[in-house]
């Protein structure tokens, strides 16, 4: 590696005009070659590393640049064994189905894998820079470097940068090498329509699209995907149009159908010398799709009872634009519908997709699809027994017939007409028919009210009779209070000195206030309130209560008993 | 027969009437207390039944409150009596005490249960 690095810096000082020379240049050359194996691959260093289709490329590089670079003629068997390396190393080339070739390697532990793409690339450069200094030709097939051009350009555009560059550079190389310049064969179009008269169309580039020698395109061979062993058109010349360098076919003279081709071509060059500098790639396939317009017609639809099968009540229809037919069956008919569809060279045609689709009012739809028999669709629609298909919905169905292909150019969905079924009731346990898709935007309209239904309150008493019974709720109190009056009673008990007068204030004072804390909790306070009030109350009035109850006990028992 | 009933039941009634006029006016006062609340109770359990026991809570609470402190008031009375010999050591005043504290208690409860 450090040979190539050096030796090409050496090289490209060279080609801006100075002169160098490599004075042992048979020694350097000898050490790149002491890193080839017999299989024409090279190790990138003296050191046990693997050998690489990779490195070999850059070996050959290398080489190419120490050749240039020395003062003497190097020992030409050395370049002979160099060139028998390079042929062994393109032994190990490999292909796609399509005709494409490349190099690529085994994935290795430890060295790093570099992909197709790069081993292709480097063994590309290195060839083709090889090839340029050595006098004399280096024996790879022509076809090789076109396939391995056909390899670069069918990447189409990398997505890394780096891939387009080893993609730009080594088609640069192959665009003017020594070895042989590879010519692409394109097409602008693949897909052609018959009716509108396209022409089939090619052109002959080299891989950066510079023009190519004079030359002819020949269509050698033209096969349909059905039968590959026969062909169907065998030799034509593809005519030249020199302003526009496009080669071209009419193709209305072959007598094509529509449908899917395989496309064998083949370039001749027109200067036998020609030979040796350009690769023209063989036999080249290409696939090609010819549509047209397809023609229906002879369409005739009618009702038949189960017993008769004469064609009396059939109506014609025109396919070319919607009909309007009206029909009307129950359950015991059939519907009979009838076409054909004929290819531009009147031969029978068979689309991907033939549908007959019966739609009820309710949106529920029916489709069939519909089978050929001799070039020629009949379908028999036996109402008894799709009465449990169509989910014993009875009414209008609107009929629609469409047909479909990739060939075809007219492609259509044709409203047929409209049926009235009358099928008989569903039975119980008939499956119902499918819920049609509601408009998603129902769900945010308004909802029905709610009623809500509250206890009924219980009966009250009237307000006057509730009045009358408090008031006589009071009258015994006042009762109690009349009869003490009768009884005597009197306050004489009362003590008249001043402590003990306190006390008895206090006391009586404290229980009319916890009994006016009990109406307050019954109209507003909560239990804990309440019990803490009592509490403080509580604690008062027992004192107070204590006192003047013990004076009352001490004093004489004559004033007691009045 | 019915006469000498009659006459026996009014002689009975008399006799009720003088022994009741000896008893002490204290003894005299805590008896009409008793009337009084009992004919309280009554009276709710009348309107009861004329108007049905809808918030039965509260009905329940009006007529135990009345039956309670009567309940109370007799025994306060039989502690107060001079004549019953088993409350012989008990102060009157201290039964006085303990009555107003279990009807302050008793109108505690009933407060809560009225609603």
């Amino acid at each position: 590696m450090d040979f190539y690095y050096s030796v090409l810096s050496l090289f490209y000082i060279k080609q801006q005009g100075s002169s160098i020379v490599l004075l042992d240049a048979d020694v350097i050359f000898d050490s790149i070659k002491a890193h080839g194996q017999s299989d024409g691959r090279y190790r990138y260093d003296s050191d046990n590393s693997e050998p690489s289709t990779h490195a070999a490329g850059i070996a050959l590089e290398t080489l190419a640049g120490v050749l240039s670079l020395a003062d003497s003629d190097m020992d030409q068997s050395k370049i002979e064994v160099v060139k028998n390396d390079i042929v062994k190393l393109f032994d190990s080339i490999k292909s796609y189905d399509d005709g494409t070739l490349y190099f690529d390697e085994k994935r290795i532990g430890d060295t790093e894998y570099r992909g197709p793409l790069a081993t292709t690339a480097s063994v590309v450069h290195g060839v083709t820079a090889f090839a340029a200094i050595v006098s004399g030709k280096l024996e790879i097939n022509g076809d090789k470097m076109a396939g391995l051009a056909k390899f670069f350009l069918s990447i189409g555009i990398p997505g890394r940068t780096n891939d387009i560059y080893i993609q730009l550079e080594s088609l640069s190389c192959l665009e003017n090498n020594r070895i042989s310049i590879p010519l692409i064969l394109s097409f602008p179009a693949a897909v052609l329509s018959l009716s509108s008269k396209d022409r089939l169309k090619a052109d002959v580039t080299t891989v950066f699209g510079s023009a190519a020698p004079p030359l002819t395109v020949n269509l050698v061979q033209v096969f349909s995907p059905d039968s590959e062993d026969v062909p169907i058109l065998e030799n034509k010349e593809l005519q030249c149009d020199p302003e526009n360098s496009i080669h071209y076919l009419d193709l209305l003279p072959l007598k094509v159908d529509v449908g899917k081709y395989i496309l064998f071509f083949e370039i001749s060059l027109h200067d036998p010398d020609h030979l040796n500098i350009y690769a023209t790639g063989g036999r080249i396939k290409a696939f090609f799709f010819f549509t047209g317009i397809i023609k229906a017609d002879k369409a005739a639809v009618g009702i038949f009872d189960t017993d008769a099968e004469n064609a009396v009540a059939l109506q014609k229809l025109d396919l070319s634009r919607d009909n309007t037919v009206s029909l009307a069956a129950n359950h015991l008919k059939k519907m009979h519908l009838n076409f054909q569809l004929l290819t531009p060279l009147g031969h029978t045609f068979k689309p991907h997709q033939v549908f007959l689709k019966l739609r009820h009012e309710s949106k529920v739809e029916h489709i069939f699809a519909l089978e050929s028999s001799a070039g020629k669709y009949k379908v028999l629609l036996d109402f008894l027994g799709l009465v449990e298909k169509f989910y014993y919905l009875s009414g209008r169905y609107d009929i629609k017939l469409a047909v479909g292909d990739a060939a075809m150019e007219n492609s259509f969905l044709r409203a047929i007409g409209h049926i009235d079924l009358d099928l008989p009731q569903s039975p119980e346990k008939a499956a119902p028919p499918p819920p049609q898709p509601i408009d998603p935007y129902l769900r945010f309209v308004p909802k029905q009210e709610i009623s809500h239904i509250f206890r009924a309150p219980e009966k009250r008493p009237p307000e006057e009779l509730s009045s009358a019974f408090l008031v006589l709720t009071l009258l015994p109190l006042v009762g109690f209070l009349i009869g003490l009056l009768h009884l005597g009673v009197n306050l004489k008990g009362f003590p008249s000195s001043s402590v003990p007068v306190f006390c008895s204030i206090l006391f009586h004072g404290g229980i009319g206030a916890i009994l006016l804390l009990y109406v307050f909790f019954w109209l507003k306070l909560d239990l804990f309130t309440t019990l803490e009030a009592l509490g403080l109350l509580g604690v008062f009035l027992i004192f107070v209560g204590h006192r003047t109850l013990s004076h009352h006990a001490s004093t004489p028992t004559k004033l007691k008993t009045t | 027969m019915a006469k000498s009933n009659a006459s026996d039941a009014q002689a009975l009634i008399r006799s009720l009437r003088s022994a009741y006029a000896a008893t002490p006016t204290n003894l005299k006062i805590i008896d009409l207390y008793v009337v009084f609340a009992i004919a309280t109770a009554i009276i709710q359990v009348v309107y009861m039944g004329i108007v049905g026991s809808f918030p039965f809570n509260s009905f329940l609470s009006g007529v135990l409150s009345c039956v309670g402190t009567a309940v109370l008031a007799v025994c306060l009375r039989s502690q107060v009596n001079k004549e019953n010999k088993e409350f012989k050591d008990l102060p009157p005043e201290r039964a006085f005490a303990d009555f107003v504290l279990c009807n302050l208690v008793l109108h505690l409860v009933i407060m809560n249960f009225l609603g």
